[in-house]
């Protein structure tokens, strides 16, 4: 057979059922073996950008691998913003592209681009194929370093003329072991035998819950771990929908727009259990006042994370769920003691909490965003809901206002803070969980950056949803402009254009304007009944004010106490 | 900022050498000195390199170098008394008069004439760093012509038994 086809079928045996992409000159070869696959599906998307978002929300809404395929040259070049955010959040992802033949290789031959350099940094690994005899075995390698360990995205560079190759197919291997690459799943015993002392110990415990708790499937253990031990749980935009918000320990989103109540107990604790993140400044604020009564327990997978941007007091390097699962039998006899003040959440949940957005504005022409998602949290309770968002405002309103526990149903981009990425990460969701009802944030700004991508929803019959927070602006830049550079708005206003509405319905889209009645709630609820109850994708475009704020906000270089003063 | 000798085993494949220098480079780090060339297995190369950095970046920088797949092993011979190698060659013009006293240098560093022509006198020497500095120093006055020393190569001390 041809190395093509042997890479289809490599492909499924990986057990992959979709691939994201767009055909071009150097992966014909692949596209022909494709199309007479009857085990893949392949989505033909508008832009690689978006093959690459999709297959992110593919996997993050799934656990599984997504792939992506790209031509040479630009095609491959075009994946290169969708690579990085999924490294940055450890999404388990295999791009394969086409390349120039490897005689025309270095020669600045037609769409050659150096992908594998380019990409470098943002890659787990990456191969360069250039004997057709190894393809079987690197397709193999690849899909097991991309899911094992600290997932992350691999890219497989394939010359045309290799592509072409007759190969002889082995069987599958049932198990890939790579001498360089062992990743640690099962902790350190005294280090969890430490931390389980710590803990019993501890007066004020908090556990702070970052992406891994997802990626490790562990959302279980860290409900157990809270309950035994009477820990709040805050959770960085990483572990949104990790812990359910009903629990009296759910203490939400931390860091740079976290609650006061959350950012206050982090500094008050005497022990963080940080499982599964990075200790990003966006989550720390000013690293060297971060949580500063507190010891720290850090599990993680990945051993370069622990001690790169924080002291830590216990590191234990292993997956979390088995991790955790021996730590909750190192406590089994445990019984929390009743402690005077904490969880703080139980204090606070007599009184209400300050609505987090807060308008300089004073007309109410506009709804409040706060208004929408209470709205929306109402319609959305007892549905199979995944959110993805754009970044910006809207971003940090629904990771502050959402209540949603469903299982892997809050996608964002975090690390990388990609505009974009809400659509064609919705389209991947969705092909992923087809029951669901998949849920767009976006804002006028992020919409456009790839908004094409609602011709394959429509195309594919994907019944997404997208609700656009249309404020004329890039919002959250011109909130920063607003706060630190005296309200000079320089090159964030958007106008008026597109009409949404009109944009949507160009793609064959159900669409609707929200149109704003003062304080009657029952409008907005009536709109996004509409939305929901369409069979197709549709979206719901809701004018705000331009002038909304995300509160509260941390003051810059600012520790986890200190907001920005709101003017 | 301290100079660290770290010593890698890496698949001997294209592109390799690129991603350990770029992990390097890209967090801020000069590399000193590098020298790579393949081991006794050849499908593992050995990569000595120097770099200068502090103790926290430098574990996070051996921390990262652990990911890259081609990265087998590395070790850290900054605080061993390791048995650490350069190579230098040097050129020299000089006249017959000076020619002897640049003879009696050589013996004293072991170092060998590779090549001579007319006034020009290439010499070859090894050793560790300070050796080879004392010998550059030394030669410097008579005037240089042209100058080529390798990175270092290093390994541990034999285990005692
Ligand atoms: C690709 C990309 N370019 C630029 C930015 C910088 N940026 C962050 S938020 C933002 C504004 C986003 O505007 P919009 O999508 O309308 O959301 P809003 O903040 O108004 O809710 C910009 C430009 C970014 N995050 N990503």
């Amino acid at each position: 057979m041809l190395a093509s086809e042997l890479l289809i079928q490599a492909l499924e045996q990986a057990g992959v059922e979709v691939v994201f992409g767009i055909p071009g000159a150097q992966v014909l070869s692949l596209y022909d073996a494709l199309s007479r696959s009857t085990r893949l599906r392949h989505i033909l998307v508008r832009h690689e950008q978006a093959a690459a978002h999709a297959a992110d929300g593919y996997a993050r809404a799934s656990g599984r691998v997504g792939v992506v395929l790209a031509t040479s040259g630009p095609g491959a070049t075009n994946t290169v913003t969708g690579v990085a955010t999924a490294y940055m959040d450890s999404v388990p992802m295999v791009v394969i592209c086409g390349q120039v033949p490897t005689t025309a290789i270095g020669t600045d031959a037609f769409q050659e681009a150096d992908i594998t350099t380019i990409t470098l940094p943002i890659t787990k690994h990456s191969y360069l194929v250039k004997d057709a005899a190894l393809l079987q075995e690197i397709v193999e390698e690849a899909f097991y370093i991309a899911a094992s360990g600290r997932p992350g995205p691999v890219l497989i560079d394939i010359p045309a003329n290799i592509q072409a190759t007759k190969v002889a197919a082995r069987p599958a291997r049932s198990c890939v072991r790579l001498a360089s690459y062992r990743p640690t799943l099962k902790g350190n015993a005294r280090q969890c035998r430490q931390a389980a002392e710590l803990i019993r110990a501890t007066a004020r415990p908090l556990i702070l819950a970052g992406g891994g708790v997802i990626s490790s499937n562990a959302g279980k253990q860290l409900r157990e771990l809270a309950e035994l031990i009477a820990a709040p749980v805050a959770n960085t935009l990483m572990a949104k929908a990790a812990f359910s918000p009903d629990s009296l320990l759910a203490l939400g989103l931390v860091g740079m727009h976290g609650s006061p109540l959350t950012n206050n107990a982090v500094q008050e604790s005497d022990l963080i259990i940080a499982l599964g993140t990075r200790f990003s400044d966006r989550v720390t604020g000013d690293a060297s006042r971060f949580a500063p009564q507190a010891k720290i327990i850090h599990i993680d997978i990945d051993p370069a994370e622990i001690g790169k941007n924080l002291r830590v007091d216990v590191p234990i390097v292993g997956d979390l769920a088995t991790v955790l699962s021996s730590l909750l039998e190192l406590l089994g006899d445990f019984q929390s003691p009743l402690r005077e003040g904490w969880p703080p959440t139980q204090v606070a949940a007599s009184s209400p909490q300050p609505s987090p957005s807060a308008s300089l504005a004073t007309e109410t022409t506009w709804i409040s965003p706060s208004e929408v998602f209470f709205a929306l949290n109402h319609i959305a309770q007892g549905r199979e809901m995944v959110y993805t968002t754009d970044v910006g405002q809207h971003q940090m309103w629904a990771a502050q206002l959402l209540q949603t526990s469903t299982e892997r149903g809050f996608l964002s981009s975090g690390g990388l803070g990609t505009m974009g990425f809400g659509l064609p990460a919705a389209l991947g969701a969705q092909i992923a969980r087809p029951e669901a009802c998949v849920l767009c944030i976006s804002g006028d700004g992020s919409l456009q950056m790839n908004s094409q991508e609602m011709a394959t929803a429509a195309i594919n019959g994907l019944p997404l949803k997208v609700i656009v927070f249309d404020n004329r602006a890039l919002g959250l830049v011109r909130q920063w402009q607003h706060f630190y550079y005296h309200d000079n708005y320089a090159h964030t206003a958007l106008d008026a254009i597109p009409d949404f509405c009109s944009l949507a319905k160009a793609y064959h889209w159900q669409a609707r304007t929200y149109q704003h009645h003062g304080d009657d709630a029952t409008g907005i609820t009536e709109a996004l009944k509409w939305l929901l109850a369409q069979e197709g994708p549709a979206l719901l475009n809701i004018p705000i004010s331009r002038d909304e704020l995300v509160l509260p906000m941390l003051a810059r270089g600012g520790s986890l106490a200190e907001e920005v003063k709101h003017v | 900022m301290s100079e660290h000798t770290l010593s890698l085993l890496v698949d001997n494949q294209p592109g390799v050498l690129t991603r350990v220098t770029g992990l390097i480079a890209r967090r801020g780090y000069n590399i000193e000195s590098l020298s790579v060339d393949r081991t006794d297995d050849l499908a593992i190369s050995r990569v000595t390199l120097v770099v200068g950095a502090e103790h926290t970046p430098l574990e996070q920088i051996k921390k990262q170098l652990h990911k890259l797949i081609n990265v087998h092993k590395i070790y850290d011979l900054t605080n061993e008394d390791a048995i650490e190698r350069e190579l230098l060659l040097v050129r020299l013009r000089v006249s017959e008069k000076q020619r002897a006293e640049i003879l009696e240098i050589c013996k004293m560093f072991q170092a060998q004439i590779a090549d001579a022509n007319g006034d020009c006198l290439t010499i070859e020497a090894s050793g560790n760093h300070e050796r080879l500095a004392a010998l550059e120093d030394m030669l410097r006055p008579y005037g240089i012509a042209e100058f080529a020393r390798t990175g270092k190569i290093a390994l541990s001390r034999c285990p005692t038994h």
